[in-house]
């Protein structure tokens, strides 16, 4: 009898201690928000928290892989996540994503350039699930004093001058893409040979990157820690702004043109609560306060046109005319096949 | 003469070693600009900016809090392993101190992601009670190691004999066995305490969504860069902790002498 | 009756240990020994032999026992000195050497990362002299010194505590005998203080072989670990079963290790504290 008694106790308690935690929330509930790292003003969520009374948790992720797999096992649920392109179409196929009620987003409907509505078709073709939060190109951005005239091609990055001196992405669309596109062939490449000979390129490389890295390529870039690295273009206002040696180019190679969106995961719990957010965020002068805190170009017109400084408006850096430059794509989702082979290439070329 | 000259340079080199690093990031927490990378001038600004900074102070109390409930939790269950183990065939005994060492020895990342697994399948949402679970399950062998080899040394008929005079059983623990195992108690209490404030690889792979330890804290903001705020936190818990130790080091000589 | 309820007691930590020791590990080897379909393979453990399975598995094991071999040098001096101290000194000293493990890890690795850079703290004193700078971050050489640096007091402590247990008059003995220095450290000092260095050498192996934060903060995710391929695995590649299966291997170096120091330490007790 003691001894059911005792397990009935542990057991007891190892309930209790599980449902701990998600106990403490706002007076309008909670939404929680997985969202890349630095990618909103923190003075944004104190307002929505203010004006609204949802208690926002908030967590961040570095890759779009590194988010995936934490969404797909269920075991932490989040209401509002911001994923790019392809990683959203991965979603919808793998059926993650539940549909947003426009009706509850207004801001988005009003303030968002239809240009980046039709964009968003390439992954969300009824524009039903998703809602464009940031866009940009990934590109070069190198330190003038370090490096000989102008750069504008990815081949830079295999040039025995800069050996220790390149900084790569970490991730591994990223650096397939820089691959591929060195060689000429499609980013989204699902060609054997073709992501063979991106692999051999990415290895010949390996010995002058001095380090592959994330997030961290915008603090060594300031330091002066290496000349070139790769970035995405919202980094690259940022950095000026603290080390106006440094300057952004798109190759002349073609390169990604992203989209990061909000959307809203099938097993969200407070599913309303996440359209609010989403809703706030395209406010216009939420979305400006964004912008200037990540200085990421946003797909929100309305915001655009409150900047005050016209060289930020009119950045060629934060708003490119796209029709200028060549082979540029966007991410697609290439199936669990591709995705695999991807994967076991990239460890290739890591354990090299 | 030559020799003890000798020795303290070795000592010095790896003290200079050991403290270079912590050094480097107590004078980073003065340094005015937001990146590591410049020196901009001495400032105080992210010692008060620290007490504003909600995220950051949440995980410190988040932390604080899973190491000691943890840590308390470990204790209670230790201690009570701890009496039944000592009673048991030398046999069963081996069983249990076998699979007790298993998560000490075996690899954090093992650990962690076993737990993961299980945490998944058993259908429990992530969160500070998957960590503490977690915490509970690799602190609890610290506090057996550290109280088992006390509790071998005790005289069973001490506390028999207080059985006898008539105490009841848990009064008689807690005259006769409980003092003499309580250094072993405490020690066991404080390195648990220690490895649940330092573990990182065990709650990267339980923890959920915004409940950060100030390892997660970290390892988020070492990728994106590191707020100041952080090297001005850890050099206040640096600085507390070495007061302490001198504290305890000047407290009257008794108690150490007790311990050993 | 009195053993009886005494035994009782146990049933909590034999709960909790089932449910949260054997039954993960259980579901590791669930995972590690099946495939998406739920049907038994072998193919997640054949993995491992892999070209850059095996490879990082060789670099992993390479760099830990180097690390291992490093400590064990450093520590070994160091903990006849202290151990020789006045000891009034002792707990002091020994805190000393545990207080950076209360600054947090992966600030005390970063800060490495500070030191070493191109453009950091070590190179600027070096150029300041008109030396030559030292260019190990991002190399194997990094990684080693942040897992010595990490990892020396786990072996620091095992190996004191096991010296100062020695009992001086058995030292004594041996030199009344005649024994020189030499001869004392090798015959007397240094088999008594085996358990220690086991101790020392598992607690300073194991972490050092399965870590993925050091290799990432100061190799420059250029040098891919064991504990880098199984992490991807899991937070990014989502494969849990081939990251289990590689976890498995993984456990048989530290089974290897569990019964070495289950030979040399008997009693269950340990030489940590």
């Amino acid at each position: 009898m003691k001894k059911i008694f005792l397990l009935s106790v542990c057991s007891a308690i190892l309930l209790s201690l599980a449902a701990c935690g998600n106990s403490s929330s706002g007076e309008n509930g909670e939404v929680i928000v997985y969202n890349w790292g630095e990618y909103l003003d923190p003075e944004a969520i104190a307002l929505f928290e203010e004006e609204t009374g949802i208690k926002v948790i908030y967590d961040e992720f570095e890759t779009n892989e590194i988010m995936y797999p934490k969404v797909e096992a269920g075991a932490t649920e989040y209401d509002v996540i911001c994923p790019s392109d392809y990683m959203i179409q991965k979603m919808l196929e793998n059926d993650l994503l539940a549909e947003l009620n426009f009706d509850n987003l207004p801001n988005a409907k009003a303030n968002i350039g239809a240009s980046y509505w039709e964009q968003s078709k390439e992954f969300d073709p009824e524009n039903k699930y998703s809602v464009p939060y940031c866009w940009g190109t990934v590109g070069i951005l190198y330190n003038k004093t370090m490096v000989d005239g102008t750069i504008d091609s990815w081949s830079v990055l295999w040039d025995e001058k800069y050996k220790d001196n390149i900084l790569m992405q970490d991730s591994v669309r990223d650096a397939f893409m820089v691959g591929l596109k060195l060689n000429g062939f499609s980013m989204n490449s699902v060609d054997a040979g073709e992501l063979e000979t991106a692999k051999n390129s990415l290895i010949e490389q390996k010995p002058l990157v001095q380090a592959y890295v994330v997030d961290q390529v915008r603090d060594k870039m300031i330091g002066n820690e290496a000349a070139i690295g790769v970035i995405y273009s919202g980094e690259a206002i940022y950095t000026q702004r603290e080390n106006p040696d440094l300057e952004y180019v798109i190759p002349k190679e073609g390169t990604n043109v992203w989209i990061d969106s909000w959307v809203i995961p099938k097993n969200a719990p407070n599913k309303e609560n996440g359209e609010k957010f989403i809703d706030f965020m395209c406010r216009p002068e939420i979305a400006l306060m964004n912008f200037e805190y990540i200085t990421y170009s946003t797909p929100n017109d309305a915001a655009r046109a409150l900047i005050e400084d016209d060289d930020i408006r009119n950045s060629t850096i934060a708003f490119p005319d796209l029709s200028q430059y060549q082979n540029l794509e966007t991410f697609q989702y290439l199936g669990e096949d591709a995705d695999r082979l991807y994967n076991d290439l990239w460890k290739e070329i890591k354990s090299e | 003469m030559m020799k003890t000259t000798a020795k303290k340079i070795y000592i010095i080199l790896i003290f200079i070693f050991l403290y270079a690093p912590i050094a480097t990031l107590m004078v980073f927490s003065f340094n005015k600009s937001r990146t590591r990378a410049k020196w901009g001038g001495f400032t105080f600004q992210w010692y008060l900016s620290l007490l504003g900074n909600r995220e950051i102070m949440n995980a410190l109390w988040n932390t604080l809090f899973i190491a000691l409930v943890s840590s308390l939790s470990a204790v209670v269950i230790g201690t009570v392993a701890c009496i039944a183990i000592n009673n048991m065939t030398k046999r069963k005994r081996t069983v249990i101190m076998g699979i007790t060492n298993i998560p000490m020895l075996n690899a954090d990342i093992v650990t962690g992601i076993s737990l993961m697994l299980l945490f998944i399948s058993l259908g429990f949402k992530f969160g500070l009670g998957t960590i503490l679970l977690s915490h509970i399950t690799f602190n609890i062998p610290y506090v057996i190691l550290c109280v088992m080899p006390r509790m071998r040394q005790l005289n069973p008929s001490t506390y028999e004999a207080a059985l006898d005079l008539g105490a009841s059983p848990v009064h008689a623990f807690f005259k006769v066995v409980f003092p003499d195992i309580l250094p072993g108690v405490l020690s066991g209490f404080l390195m648990a305490f220690t490895m649940s404030l330092d573990d990182f690889i065990i709650t990267h792979f339980t923890k959920g969504a915004g409940v950060d330890t100030l390892s997660t804290k970290i390892y988020t903001e070492v990728k994106k860069g590191i707020k100041p705020e952080m090297y001005a936190l850890s050099t206040i818990i640096f600085v507390t902790v070495l007061l302490l130790l001198f504290l305890v080091n000047k407290a009257p000589k008794e108690k150490n002498e007790r311990r050993i | 009756m009195k053993n009886s309820r005494l035994k009782l007691l146990s049933s909590p930590y034999i709960v909790w240990a089932v449910i949260f020791i054997i039954v993960p590990l259980g579901m590791v080897f669930y995972y590690g020994l099946t495939d998406k379909t739920g049907a038994f393979t072998l193919d997640n453990i054949m993995a491992m032999m892999s070209e850059e399975h095996a490879k990082a598995l060789w670099i992993s094991l390479g760099l830990s026992l180097l690390s291992t071999a490093v400590c064990f040098f450093l520590a070994y001096p160091l903990a006849m000195i202290l151990a020789h101290m006045n000891v009034n000194q002792h707990s002091f000293i020994v805190l000393i050497f545990i207080l950076p493990m209360w600054m947090n890890f992966l600030l005390r690795t970063l800060a490495w990362q500070t030191l070493l850079e191109k453009t950091g703290v070590i190179n600027n004193i070096l150029s300041f002299f008109h030396l030559p700078a030292l260019n190990i971050i991002n190399t194997p050489y990094a990684i080693v010194l942040g897992m010595v640096y990490n990892f020396l007091p786990f072996m620091v402590l095992p190996i004191y505590n096991a010296l100062v247990k020695i009992d001086p008059n058995v030292v004594n003995a041996a030199k009344d005998l005649g024994a020189n220095n030499i001869q004392t450290f090798f015959k007397i000092t240094l088999p008594l203080s085996i358990p220690g260095i086991i101790s020392g050498i598992t607690m300073v192996f194991i972490p050092a072989l399965t870590t993925f934060v050091i290799s990432k903060l100061l190799g420059g995710s250029k040098i891919l670990l064991i504990g880098n391929v199984i992490e991807e695995e899991f937070t990014q590649a989502g494969n849990w079963h081939l990251g289990s299966g590689l976890s498995i291997v993984l456990m048989i170096f530290i089974l290897i290790n569990m019964a070495a120091s289950a030979i040399f330490d008997k009693d269950g007790e340990g030489g940590l504290l």
